[in-house]
């Protein structure tokens, strides 16, 4: 099913404006701007049970519903930093589908009654920013875009700001500091950016995905939206799947759909012959799942995941096949959160330089099973310890591989004195 | 007015329209684009000019040339050949493309060819994992985004890089 998401595999030429609007485009917006309240518009989005797509899962419409109304001006800031490993679906949606996703913007900020948004985009999203501009500059033209819009009081400006390679301007509040002209480091939050974001302004920030979910739900309604997915994870999500499979893509599906029905079904399996071994449902970010029968029969929702020991995130499914040794795994995980760590906080910044040498260690073959217990230790010791997510991140395949996957480090360390052996400290 | 305006005046004015008028330090990482236009990284001289345009300190500016990866302090070749080798790539074939590519090339990750035209550098992920062996290219003008990669593929891109007439 492409039903909202990636509609341009149903709809050709959608991503040209006056196609979109053969297909309702822009309609919505226009009935929102002329006839109903802001707060309106919010009501409907948070019937729709509607959750952000970035990773947290947090609902929508209640986070529109937190911009503080005695500080002005508003702002709407698009995530498009799209940086997790795995993860490629709002690049798709920005590229195939890019007057929904600008629709979504503007009844967002029509919502907040914000009158600028600014787009930030990955650095190496530099194309996709040209394309965006051109549309917007369309818009303007069309007069969907500027000042007095349908003639009432309400104007709208959106500006794209490309961000530089920093896999941190993912997270919110160090979105917002780069859009500052400042390091992309984290703010202690709360305050939270519907009350203190932009420029010190209340400012909503959502991710791609998630905006491009609203006009539909506008269109259509919230009950409609309800008609996909279960009931506490609503819609439909684009699963971006990669790794050991035979179709590496993005898929959009209804919220709760199996692991299986995506891989097997869908991914066509996974090539050579071989076996799937383990997946990480959200990324490098992810915990690493022993892949058997009840994981991969486990929905795809928010609620469900965690039973099997991991988040569904921002849904971007690495899958693993016999292969791969989770000692080589971690390797490159950890040379990605080393890498990517601001250095803002002392656990991340510390933590992940000293898992990297350990990883490194125990991949080269030179280690002992004290440095495995060492690198679990470590990892512990920076969960739940820093300002932001990144932290946390950088440990979740750690400790889940040492934890599901320990014959993989048993094989690839020397054996230890008796004292150091048999037990992982957790 | 100093150089970096004289020569770009229109497009910072462009920049400058996207932010509030006493919010014009936003602009520094699209005028860091701009500088680099020039010789490929940001220079001195461009560091005291982008901090004249907006009122901040040349320090300020430079910690954001230090914080962000595409922006760079020293030269390097023509065209930077930035290969993803990141988990989800590397699953797909990432680290042999990166190895074969750099030994047809002659150098190692990081490291710029003889001739001045290509450095080839390890990145992280590109959110392009279902397309891999996948680059982009970096050049004095734009990025651009090379997928399903083999390595004839890019020595034929670079080739035409060294006859002079690709892009």
């Amino acid at each position: 099913m492409n039903e909202i998401l990636l509609r341009h595999r149903q709809i050709a030429n959608i991503d040209q404006l006056p196609i979109y609007r053969q297909h309702k485009g822009f309609e919505t917006f226009q009935r929102a701007v002329t006839s109903m309240q802001p707060v309106e518009v919010t009501e409907i989005v948070k019937a729709s049970g509607l959750r952000g797509r970035g990773g947290a899962g947090f609902p929508t419409g209640l986070k529109w519903s937190f911009i503080d109304m005695k500080n002005w001006p508003h702002y709407v800031a698009v995530n498009a930093d799209e940086s997790e490993p795995g993860t490629f679906k709002d690049r798709e949606i920005m590229e195939s589908n890019p007057f929904q996703f600008l629709e979504g913007v503007m009844l967002c900020a029509f919502a907040i009654s914000a009158n600028t948004a600014y787009i930030y985009l990955r650095g190496e999203f530099w194309q996709l920013a040209a394309e965006l501009d051109k549309h917007i500059e369309y818009l303007e033209r069309e007069n969907l875009l500027g000042e007095k819009l349908f003639g009432t009081e309400y104007g709208l400006r959106i500006y794209t700001h490309l961000g530089a390679g920093a896999y941190i301007c993912g997270e919110e509040t160090a979105l917002l500091e780069s859009l500052e002209g400042k390091l992309g480091q984290p703010r202690l939050r709360p305050p939270f950016p519907p009350s203190f974001g932009l420029y010190g302004k209340p400012t909503v920030v959502n991710n791609v995905e998630t905006l491009a979910s609203v006009p539909l739900i506008l269109e259509r309604g919230a009950e409609w939206f309800r008609t996909f997915g279960t009931e506490k994870s609503p819609g439909t999500k684009v699963f971006s799947l990669c790794g050991n499979v035979e179709k590496p893509g993005n898929y959009e599906l209804p919220l709760g759909a199996t692991f299986r029905e995506l891989i097997f079904t869908h991914g066509g399996g996974i090539p050579g012959g071989r076996k799937i071994k383990a997946i990480m449902p959200a990324g490098a970010s992810s915990s690493l799942i022993v892949a058997d029968d009840k994981a991969l029969d486990t929905p795809m929702d928010y609620e469900n995941v965690p039973s099997v020991g991991a988040m569904l995130g921002s849904a971007s499914v690495i899958v693993i096949d016999d292969s791969v040794s989770m000692d080589w795994l971690i390797n490159k995980t950890m040379h990605f959160f080393q890498h990517e760590s601001c250095g803002k906080c002392t656990p991340c910044r510390e933590g992940t330089y000293w898992m990297k040498h350990l990883t490194e260690r125990i991949h080269g073959g030179g280690a002992n099973w004290s440095d495995v217990i060492l690198l679990n230790e470590v990892a512990t010791s920076i969960k739940g310890k820093c300002l932001c997510a990144l932290g946390d991140f950088a440990t979740e395949a750690v400790t889940s591989s040492i934890e599901r996957f320990r014959s993989d480090f048993e094989a690839k360390t020397q054996v230890a004195p008796v004292a150091a052996t048999n037990k992982v400290s957790a | 007015m100093n150089a970096l305006r004289q020569r770009y005046d229109e497009d910072i004015e462009r920049v400058l329209a996207k932010y509030p008028p006493d919010q014009k330090r936003s602009a520094v990482m699209p005028l860091l684009y701009i500088a680099q236009r020039e010789h490929g990284y940001v220079t001195r001289e461009q560091l005291d000019q982008i901090g004249e345009i907006l009122g901040i300190s040349s320090t300020d500016v430079a910690s954001i040339v230090g914080f962000y990866t595409l922006y760079h302090d020293q030269p390097a070749g023509k065209y930077r050949i930035q290969v993803c080798n990141d988990l989800p790539c590397a699953l797909r074939g990432a680290d042999v493309f990166l190895d074969h590519l750099c030994q047809r090339l002659e150098v190692k990750p990081g490291e710029t060819t003889a001739d001045g035209q290509v450095t080839v550098e390890a990145v992280m992920c590109l959110a392009a994992c279902h397309r891999a062996p996948v680059f982009q290219v970096q050049s004095r003008s734009e990025i651009s985004y090379h997928e399903e990669q083999t390595v004839d593929r890019a020595m034929l891109l670079v080739q035409g890089w060294r006859q002079g007439n690709g892009k």
